[in-house]
């Protein structure tokens, strides 16, 4: 057998995975930033609740995230049901909804590493910035959003990779099914259960190093980047 | 222009109670630490909304609190130069300086930029990032910044306290510039008396939240009662002048002034400049006669116009000079011993050394001060 390429299979297990880990960060991204925000800045009733209930799938078993995800977004579930009658979304046992749970699990880590950027924002800039002219939006933009770009690149590393790894919530929620929820770590599951696998398993674990060597690799250049920009003394 | 306030705001035990009105120039907000100088501006600038009060600057209303205005800070086009510079680290210096005029009015974009540039001397800094530069170098940018946004009013908090000497030194001509060159009446906080006498044309005297004295620079330091609150060991008067003409053999500059002659080690301004001389009360002697065979070069006839609290053992004593006031510090045993009364004429005497160009200012301060056109040495 042969050690180094990849069957089709196992090449459709890979992009698969890519492709979740990369729509879970993205779609993730904009509702991170807005909820790190208010975690940081917000003085609202709440605050501890949304707080822990970012926090929730970080402590959770991931199966019981998974499960929690089947019962609100299966095709029976309340919000399933709803997306499922109105825009003709499934999510439960299509590739989609592997990315809403690797997304779940990703997010605590990316608010959190967002979060703490917000928070190391000197907000007497923000208050120069507004006795310049800029509105609330614009000092956001220009001023707030390019301080904390390196809070946000760690971030959607953390959540990329979580994404990556995900195992549990996935194959509760949305199964293990070839060539549309079989990830990664699905897949090498999968081997490791049939007899003769470990060859697969073994290719596949050397995919997912190079993957997670890269994504380090890229987030610590575009950390460089960042904080050659900001001039950090 | 007209800036007129009236604001009440309570920070803890502290009640902040201003009443003011002011005109152009600079105005200087002085005070001890803790008297509520920033408190004022911070709610000038929008930062702080006050619990009750009225702000308005030739008319226009940024804060009425009984009819519930209150003009959010981006809309108010009041410059602010902060303590610490606040520079934004992830923009280049020229990105900085033009950051407030893309939200200026389009119409109203008075200053340009290689105006300002030339103000302030950072045209060698334009690329750069704040993080490298020194602290006087920040503060030019941050004038800048706040210039370039067309301010109608620009509010300093003392800009020059996280500054060494030297770097002062090296601001202060470019405030004095920004004062005479540039329409925009400026607020100033400091509890420098050096840099107010030297930089104020009204004087606004804080103590405890409330206003003690408004008025113009010299009348405002020549007042004993005052003294307690603007810091007796640096109080003296401010004496207007100007260069009439400098004596090259021994290298000293002759000022007129309307209280007499003054004599001091050669300045570098030109005949016929108009100066702004601080004479300290602690450096003036007085004598009940023309004093003969005295080093003292600077002797000038006047009449004791006003004599501070005597129960301390030391006395100021205002001395009107032809209608320019000096102020002395004696001991009480020397005005009792030489029987001064209001009304007694006496000679006042300073040492001409004792006026340094730290005591002089003027629009021509550069061709003395460090040169602003050398950048930090």
């Amino acid at each position: 057998m042969d050690w180094m390429t990849l069957s089709p299979e196992e090449w459709t297990a890979v992009q698969l995975s890519l492709r979740v880990a990369i729509v879970a960060t993205l779609v993730s991204l904009p509702f991170g930033i807005a909820i790190a925000m208010m975690l940081a800045r917000g003085r609202f009733w709440g605050h501890s609740v949304l707080n822990g209930l970012v926090l929730m799938p970080l402590i959770l078993p991931p199966v019981v995230t998974g499960y929690i995800l089947l019962i609100l977004f299966g095709r029976r579930g309340p919000i399933g049901a709803f997306l499922a009658d109105h825009f003709g979304i499934v999510l439960s046992f299509r590739w989609t909804g592997a990315a809403l749970a690797c997304g779940v699990m990703g997010f605590p880590l990316m608010v959190r590493a967002i979060r703490l950027s917000v928070e190391a924002v000197d907000t007497r800039l923000e208050e120069a910035a507004g006795t310049l002219g800029a509105n609330r939006t614009w000092v956001f933009l220009t001023v707030t959003l390019p301080l904390i770009v390196p809070g946000i690149i760690a971030g959607m590393i953390l959540c990329f990779a979580k994404a990556m790894g995900e195992f549990g919530a996935t194959i509760t929620f949305v199964s293990n099914i070839p060539g549309e929820t079989q990830t990664l770590p699905s897949a090498i599951y999968t081997f490791t259960q049939v007899p003769g696998g470990d060859v697969g398993a073994f290719r596949l674990t050397l995919v997912s190093i190079a993957i997670a060597m890269l994504a380090l690799l890229a987030s610590e250049l575009m950390a460089r980047f960042a904080n050659r920009r900001l001039d950090i003394e | 222009m007209t800036l007129a306030i009236n604001i009440r705001h309570r920070l803890g035990s502290f009640l902040l109670d201003a009443q003011f009105e002011t005109g152009s120039g600079l105005i200087a907000l002085f005070g001890r630490s803790g008297s509520g100088k920033t408190s004022v501006i911070n709610i000038i600038a929008g930062l702080v909304p006050p619990e009750r009060g009225r702000i308005t600057i030739d008319g226009t209303v940024l804060l009425d609190t009984e009819r519930g205005v209150f003009v959010q800070r981006h809309r108010r086009r009041i410059g602010y130069v902060f303590q610490e510079g606040r520079l934004f680290p992830h923009l280049t210096v020229r990105q900085n300086l033009l950051y407030g005029r893309w939200f200026a009015p389009r119409a109203k974009r008075g200053d340009d930029l290689e105006r300002v540039v030339d103000l302030l001397g950072v045209g060698t800094l334009l690329e750069r990032r704040p993080g490298r530069l020194s602290g006087g170098e920040k503060q030019r940018v941050a004038i800048g910044r706040a210039l370039l946004a067309d301010p109608r009013l620009l509010l300093m908090d003392e800009p020059l306290a996280s500054l060494d000497e030297a770097r002062k030194a090296e601001i202060l001509p470019y405030v004095e510039r920004l004062r005479d060159q540039s329409k925009v009446p400026i607020v100033y906080v400091s509890h420098s008396i050096a840099e107010v006498a030297r930089l104020a044309t009204t004087v606004v005297l804080l103590s405890e939240g409330k206003v003690a004295a408004v008025g113009p620079t010299s009348e405002v330091m020549q007042r004993l009662d005052l003294f307690p609150l603007t810091g007796r060991a640096e109080a003296g008067a401010v004496i207007e002048a100007t260069v009439e003409r400098h004596d090259e053999t021994f290298g000293l500059t002759e000022l007129a002034s309307r209280a007499g002659r003054w004599r001091l080690p050669r300045i570098d301004a030109p005949v016929g400049a108009r100066l702004r001389l601080r004479v300290r009360a602690r450096d003036v002697m007085l004598a009940k006669s023309a004093p003969a065979d005295l080093s003292a070069l600077n002797v000038l006839p006047g009449i004791v116009a006003d004599i501070g609290p005597h129960d301390g053992p030391i006395v100021e004593i205002r001395v009107d000079c032809s209608g320019e006031a000096l102020i002395a510090r004696l001991t009480r045993y020397s005005v009792e011993r030489l029987g001064l009364a209001s009304g007694t004429p006496v000679f006042a005497l300073v040492k001409s050394v004792a006026l340094d160009r730290r005591s002089l200012s003027g629009p021509l301060q550069t061709a003395f001060g460090p040169n602003p056109e050398a950048g930090d040495a």
